[in-house]
C-alpha cells in the first residue's frame, strides 16, 4: 500500500474519547468474540426455535403429535431468549469500548431503528411467553395461537437485521457521509448475504439444539410426545444437515461480496476457508447418524456438536480479522488525530491560563 | 461533534432516556430488588407455618415479577445502553472506559440472577417438599442477594456521574467506584426498593387472594408490616443522600423538581411529595389496623404514588447533576471541561467532523425578495449556525418540541424580531445567571452565526431531524471554510491527510 496516497477528504475521521483503554486489547478481543459467539448460539437458539416451533404447531392441526412436539419446542424458548440477551450485554460492552467511534456512529445513523429494537424486543417476548403460557388454554382459537407465533417469528428474524446493519455501516467510514437512515445502511454490499448466512444457521443450531435436548429427556417424556427417541434425534439432525448444506452456497456468497478493506484479508479467508473444510466433516458426521440404524442414532453427537463448536469458533475469529482488516488503518489516523486534539487543547489551556494570570497582574 | 448527531425533536433526546430508564428503575427496584427478598420471605414463613395459601400466594407475585423483569425489565436495562449511546455518546463512552470492569462484573452478577430467577420460578413447583424446599427457598434468598448486587454496582456509577470525587485527579477505576455520593445513595435506593416491593405486593394482593378469603387480610397486614418498616429508613438514606449531594448542584432543586419556568414552585412540589408520602403510610397503616376493611380500589393510590414519586426523584437525581454530564469533568453538551479553552479559541466548527444539512423544510421562511447570491450566503450562515446549536445545544434541547429553544426564546423575548444580538447577548453570560446551564463553548462568531440560525426558527417550525433521518455530511476542508467563513486554520488542515502524515 503506497502511504503517500492521500486520504479522500469525504472520509471522516473523528477524534476518539481521550481516556485510556480499561484493559489490553487483547482481553477485550477475547471478550468480545468469546461472549459474542455464546450470544449468537442462544440467539440461534431462540430464533430457530420459534421458526421450528411455528412450523410444527401449524402441521400439527393435521397431526396432534406435531403439535405436542411444537409445544416441547416451544417450552425451552423462554429460557435461550432470557439467556440469549444476558449474554449479549458483555460482547455489547466490549464493542462500545474497542470500536467507540465506529460503534456508536453506525448506531446514530441508524438511530431510529436502533433504538426501536428494545420495544421489538419486549414485543416479541411477551408474545413468546404468550404463546407458551396459553398454549392450552387457547387450544380453541388455534389460528390466532398460530398467528402470535408467526409475528414473534417475524420480530425475531427482523431484530438480527439491525444488529447486522449497524455492524456492517460501522466498518465503512467512506459510507458515513453517504447513509441516510436504517434502509439506506441496510443497501449497503454484504448485508443480505451476511443476513441469509444468519437465518440458515438458525434451525442448523436449534436442529442439534434438539438432538441435545431429546437425547436427555426420560422415557416417559419421550413417550408423551408420540414419536419415538430416534426419529426426534434424526429430526434434529435432518434440521442440522439441510441448512448447513446450503451454507455451502450461501457461506461463499457472503464471503465473495465482503467489501474491499485497506488491510489484508488473507487471515480473515484462511480462517473462512478451514471453516468450511470443518463443516464438511460435519456434514459427513451428521449425515452417518440420520442414516444409521435407530439403536445406534446419537451416539456421535458430541463430535458433531465439538464440530459446530469449532466452525462456529473459526468463524467468530475470521470475522473479527475481517473487521480488523477493514478498520485498522482508519483507527492509526483516529489516534493520531486524538493526540493532536489532546495536544491542542492542552496547549489551549496553558494560554488560557496565562492569558487569565496576565489580567490578574 | 464526533459523532453524527442523533435527535428527536418532539420528543427531546432526554425524554428517550427518561422514558427507558425510569421505567427501567420503576421495574428493577420494585419487581426485583426490593420484591425478591419479600417472595422469598413470604414462601419462608409459609414453609415455617405449614401454610400452603403463602407459598401459592408467594409462587403467583413471583410469576408476575418474572413475566415483568425478563421483558420490560431486562430490555429497558439494554435500553438505557443504547439510548444514550444515541443521545450522549461522549459521556457514556468515557464512563465505559473508566467504569469497565464494574460493568464487567456487574454483568456477570447479571447472568448469575437471571439463572437464578429462570431456577427459581420453573423449579417451584418441582421442588416444593422436604429438603428440596429448603434448597429452593435458599435459591430465593440467593436470587434477592445478586438482584442487589447488581443495583449496588450500578449505583456507584450514577454517584459517580454526580460527583467524580478524587477520579478527577486520580483516574483510577477504585477512586472513581468509592465516590462520595455512592453510599449514601445505596442507603437510599435499598430501603425505597424495599418499600417500592411492599407497595406493588400489596396492590397485586386482592388479583391473586378473593375477597371472601381471610387470607387477604393476613396478606395484606404482614405486606403492610414490611412496607411500614422500610419507610423509616427510606427517610434516613434519603436525608444522608441529600446531604451530600455537592453544594452547587443542591441549588439547582428548585428548577429540578419542575422545570424552569415552575422554579418557584419547589415549596408546592415539596408539599405535594408529602402528601403523597403521608398518604401511603395512612393506606399502610389502614391495612396493618383494618385490613379486612381495605377497599381494593385505594390500593392504587399508594402504588400510583411510589411509582411517581422514584420517577420524579430520578429526574430530580439527573437534573441537579447539571451543568455537568459527569461532574466537573463533562458538560451536558457532552464537551470535556477541558477543552473549552480550545473551542472558544479556534470554534467548534473548526473541529467538527460533521454537518447537519437543512432539509428542504428547515430552508423555508426565509425573508422575501432576496437575490440569489444573497439567499446562498444567508442559508450558509444559518447551515453553520444550525451545526452550532446542533453540537453545542442539541443534547438537551430541541427545535421546537419538550423543551425547545424556541419556547425559551417565545418567553423570553416574545414576538419581537429574535435578532443575532439579542439572543447571542443573552447566550453568551446565560451560565453566569443560571448556574445549571453550560457556558456556551464556542467562539463570539459562532454565536453569532447560532444567532442567525436561531432567528431562522422564529420563522421556520418545520422539526430538526437527526443524523438519523438527514444522514451527515463530512466537512471538508472546503465546507469548513464556506461555515466558518475563514480560511482553513493552519496549513495542515488544509493538506490532504495522507496515509503517512496521519501516523506521525
Amino acid at each position: 500500500m503506497n502511504p503517500n496516497v492521500p486520504v479522500p477528504h469525504d472520509i471522516p475521521v473523528p477524534h476518539d474519547i481521550p481516556l485510556p483503554m480499561p484493559a489490553p486489547e487483547p482481553v477485550l478481543v477475547a471478550v468480545l468474540i468469546v461472549f459474542f459467539l455464546m450470544h449468537i448460539a442462544f440467539v440461534n437458539f431462540m430464533v430457530g426455535g420459534a421458526l421450528l416451533s411455528f412450523i410444527y404447531e401449524a402441521r400439527g392441526l393435521k397431526q396432534k403429535r406435531y403439535d405436542r412436539l411444537a409445544y416441547e419446542i416451544a417450552s425451552t424458548i423462554t429460557a435461550n431468549k432470557s439467556i440469549a440477551v444476558v449474554l449479549g450485554v458483555g460482547p455489547l460492552l466490549a464493542i462500545n469500548t474497542l470500536y467507540t467511534v465506529y460503534f456508536y456512529t453506525a448506531n446514530a445513523l441508524t438511530g431510529a431503528l436502533w433504538v426501536s429494537i428494545i420495544p421489538l424486543v419486549v414485543i416479541a417476548f411477551v408474545l413468546t411467553y404468550i404463546h407458551k403460557y396459553l398454549w392450552h388454554r387457547m387450544e380453541g382459537m388455534k389460528a390466532l395461537h398460530l398467528a402470535i407465533s408467526g409475528v414473534a417469528c417475524l420480530l425475531f428474524l427482523f431484530i438480527p437485521l439491525i444488529f447486522l446493519t449497524n455492524i456492517n455501516l460501522m466498518l465503512f467510514p467512506e459510507k458515513w457521509g453517504t447513509v441516510h437512515g436504517f434502509l439506506s445502511a441496510l443497501a449497503l454490499p454484504n448485508v443480505l448475504p451476511r443476513y441469509a448466512h444468519f437465518v440458515l444457521a438458525c434451525p442448523a443450531m436449534v436442529g442439534l439444539f434438539l438432538v441435545w435436548l431429546f437425547r436427555r429427556r426420560s422415557d416417559a417424556e419421550i413417550a408423551d410426545t408420540g414419536f419415538s427417541r430416534a426419529e426426534l434425534i434424526r429430526l434434529g439432525y435432518r434440521w442440522a444437515f439441510w441448512p448447513t448444506m446450503a451454507q455451502f452456497l450461501v457461506g461463499p456468497v457472503a464471503l465473495f461480496t465482503l467489501p474491499h478493506t485497506s488491510g489484508s484479508q488473507a487471515g480473515a479467508f484462511g480462517l473462512f476457508g478451514l471453516s468450511i473444510l470443518v463443516s464438511l466433516a460435519l456434514c459427513v458426521v451428521m449425515i452417518r447418524e440420520i442414516r444409521g440404524p435407530d439403536g445406534a442414532i446419537g451416539r456421535m453427537f458430541g463430535l458433531a456438536a465439538s464440530l459446530m463448536l469449532v466452525v462456529v469458533v473459526l468463524m467468530g475469529a475470521g470475522r473479527h480479522l475481517y473487521r480488523e482488516a477493514a478498520v485498522s488503518e482508519h483507527r492509526e489516523m483516529v489516534r493520531a488525530k486524538t493526540l493532536e486534539y489532546a495536544r491542542k487543547a492542552e496547549e489551549a489551556r496553558r494560554q488560557a491560563a496565562s492569558a487569565t494570570a496576565a489580567a490578574v497582574k | 461533534m464526533d459523532f453524527p448527531v442523533f435527535h428527536l425533536d418532539i420528543l427531546g433526546n432526554r425524554g428517550l432516556i427518561a422514558t427507558i430508564a425510569i421505567l427501567h428503575v420503576l421495574i428493577n427496584h420494585g419487581l426485583a430488588v426490593g420484591l425478591m427478598p419479600l417472595v422469598a420471605a413470604m414462601e419462608w414463613y409459609g414453609h415455617k407455618r405449614g401454610d400452603a395459601r403463602w407459598d401459592k400466594l408467594a409462587y403467583r407475585i413471583l410469576f408476575f415479577a418474572f413475566l415483568i423483569t425478563t421483558t420490560v425489565g431486562a430490555l429497558t436495562g439494554v435500553g438505557i445502553w443504547l439510548s444514550v449511546s444515541l443521545v450522549n455518546p461522549y459521556s457514556i463512552a468515557s464512563l465505559i472506559r473508566v467504569f469497565f470492569w464494574a460493568w464487567f462484573v456487574e454483568w456477570l452478577v447479571f447472568i448469575t440472577e437471571v439463572c437464578l430467577i429462570l431456577a427459581y420460578t420453573l423449579t417451584w413447583k418441582k421442588w416444593a417438599t422436604g429438603a428440596a424446599k429448603v434448597r429452593h427457598i435458599r435459591l430465593g434468598f440467593a436470587l434477592a442477594f445478586f438482584s442487589w448486587v447488581t443495583m449496588a454496582i450500578i449505583v456507584s456509577i450514577l454517584g459517580f456521574m454526580m460527583d467524580p470525587g478524587n477520579w478527577l485527579s486520580q483516574h483510577t477505576l477504585w477512586s472513581g467506584f468509592t465516590n462520595p455520593v455512592y453510599l449514601p445513595q445505596l442507603a437510599f435506593r435499598t430501603p425505597l426498593a424495599a418499600a417500592m416491593a411492599g407497595v406493588i405486593a400489596m396492590f397485586l394482593v386482592p388479583f391473586f387472594v378473593k375477597r371472601d378469603d381471610p387470607f387477604r387480610a393476613t396478606a395484606l397486614r404482614a405486606i403492610a408490616v414490611w412496607t411500614l418498616v422500610a419507610a423509616p429508613l427510606v427517610l434516613a438514606g434519603g436525608l444522608w443522600y441529600y446531604a451530600v449531594v455537592p453544594e452547587a448542584m443542591r441549588d439547582n432543586f428548585g428548577v429540578a423538581l419542575a422545570s424552569l419556568q415552575f422554579a418557584e414552585w419547589q415549596q408546592k412540589f415539596l408539599e405535594i411529595a408529602v402528601v403523597t408520602v403521608v398518604a401511603i403510610l395512612a393506606v399502610v397503616q389502614w391495612a396493618i389496623t383494618r385490613p379486612q376493611l381495605l377497599p381494593r380500589v385505594v390500593l392504587i393510590v399508594p402504588f400510583v404514588a411510589i411509582l411517581w414519586m422514584t420517577g420524579h426523584f430520578e429526574r430530580v437525581r439527573e437534573f441537579v447533576r447539571k451543568p455537568y454530564v459527569i461532574g466537573s469533568y463533562m458538560y451536558a453538551n457532552g464537551f470535556r471541561v477541558d477543552d473549552y479553552a480550545l473551542l472558544q479559541r479556534d470554534g467548534v466548527l473548526a473541529y467538527a467532523t460533521y454537518s447537519n444539512p437543512l432539509t428542504d423544510a428547515e430552508k423555508a421562511g426565509l425573508p422575501e425578495g432576496l437575490a440569489a447570491p444573497e439567499r446562498a450566503a444567508l442559508l450558509t450562515r444559518i447551515q453553520a449556525g444550525k451545526d452550532v446549536f446542533m453540537n453545542t445545544c442539541s443534547r438537551c434541547h430541541t427545535g421546537h418540541g419538550v423543551n425547545s429553544i424556541t419556547g425559551h426564546l417565545q418567553r423570553m423575548f416574545g414576538d419581537q424580531p429574535w435578532r443575532s444580538e439579542l439572543t447571542a447577548g443573552y447566550i453568551e453570560n446565560m451560565h453566569e445567571a443560571q448556574p445549571f446551564m453550560p457556558p456556551f463553548p464556542g467562539t463570539a462568531r459562532e454565536l453569532e452565526l447560532m444567532g442567525a440560525y436561531l432567528e431562522h426558527l422564529q420563522h421556520n417550525a418545520a422539526p430538526i431531524p437527526g443524523a438519523q433521518q438527514a444522514g451527515v455530511v463530512v466537512i471538508t476542508p472546503t465546507l469548513r471554510a464556506a461555515l466558518t467563513g475563514a480560511p482553513p486554520l493552519t496549513q495542515a488542515s488544509a493538506t490532504p491527510l495522507t496515509r503517512e502524515t496521519s501516523t506521525r
